[in-house]
């Protein structure tokens, strides 16, 4: 059974909210007693969710859920955005790419980082992500 | 305003970084270094990173930069003390640093240097 056991939500709307999802991210991933490695994935892949987030989505917010299923404790965060979008999906997930000044290692990069990753994102519908880090 | 501080040692630069950066205090790092390194012909610069317990693609790429307009600047950069947890999460994320020298911890840097800068020297004398 999949329980959730505590959530809460962060505006990501300037670059100092960056620092304190950072902040969060790392706290909660101590809380739940991750390895320092994997407490290090978790931080870094909600650094570049919200700046991906601030940068390209124009500002939105950051969802934390601490997940219990059948005892199996795990961190999911969504990052949402009502920025532009993403036109080509495809193409935003490979490897190098970038539209902007960032090194194009955002999406594919950050996927390597966790172990579920979701992303849902339409023109004009704003981006989704969601990642999920197991204990 | 926050400032993170640029120590001078004779020909090189020490710069340690001790918080959580936000993107503009690493921008504005990467200004005063390229700003010290011209006005102090400084020969090398050294980056202590041993306090930073995340290096995310936007500070990996301020390093590579600083790595890089140092260069042309006539200044090598050693960046040193990075975490292990932090270089595992690093190489993950596909960012391997390329161009950057590394060293384990100050010492090892400071030698690094040195070592660069002779190299340097010896080729400037052939010429």
């Amino acid at each position: 059974m999949t329980a959730s056991v505590k959530s809460g939500e962060a505006p990501v709307r300037s670059e100092h909210d960056i620092v304190l999802a950072r902040q969060q991210v790392r706290r909660l991933a101590q809380e739940l007693q991750f390895s320092l490695v994997d407490q290090t994935k978790m931080v870094t892949a909600a650094s570049e969710l919200a700046r991906n987030a601030l940068v390209y989505g124009r500002g939105g917010t950051m969802h934390w859920i601490i997940l219990d299923v059948d005892g199996r404790k795990g961190l999911r965060l969504k990052f949402a955005d009502e920025g532009p979008g993403i036109p080509n999906m495809e193409l935003a997930m490979t490897d190098g790419w970038t539209s902007g000044n960032g090194l194009g290692m955002g999406l594919t990069g950050t996927k390597r980082l966790v172990n579920e990753f979701e992303i849902d994102s339409a023109v004009g519908a704003g981006t989704r992500v969601t990642i999920t880090r197991w204990k | 305003m926050e400032k993170i501080p640029i120590l001078r040692m004779g020909e090189f630069l020490l710069v340690t970084i001790q918080i959580d950066m936000h993107d503009q205090l690493a921008l504005k790092l990467q200004d005063d270094l390229s700003t010290a390194i011209s006005r102090n012909a400084s020969k090398g610069v050294l980056i202590d990173i041993s306090s930073l317990e995340m290096v995310d693609s936007f500070i990996g790429r301020m390093v590579a930069d600083i790595s890089g307009m140092g260069r042309i600047l006539g200044a090598e950069t050693v960046l040193v003390g990075m975490q292990p947890a932090v270089a595992i999460t690093l190489v993950e994320l596909g960012l391997s640093l390329p161009g950057v020298a590394t060293a384990l911890n100050v010492e090892r840097g400071m030698a690094l240097l040195r070592q660069k800068i002779d190299a340097d020297g010896a080729d400037d004398g052939q010429r």
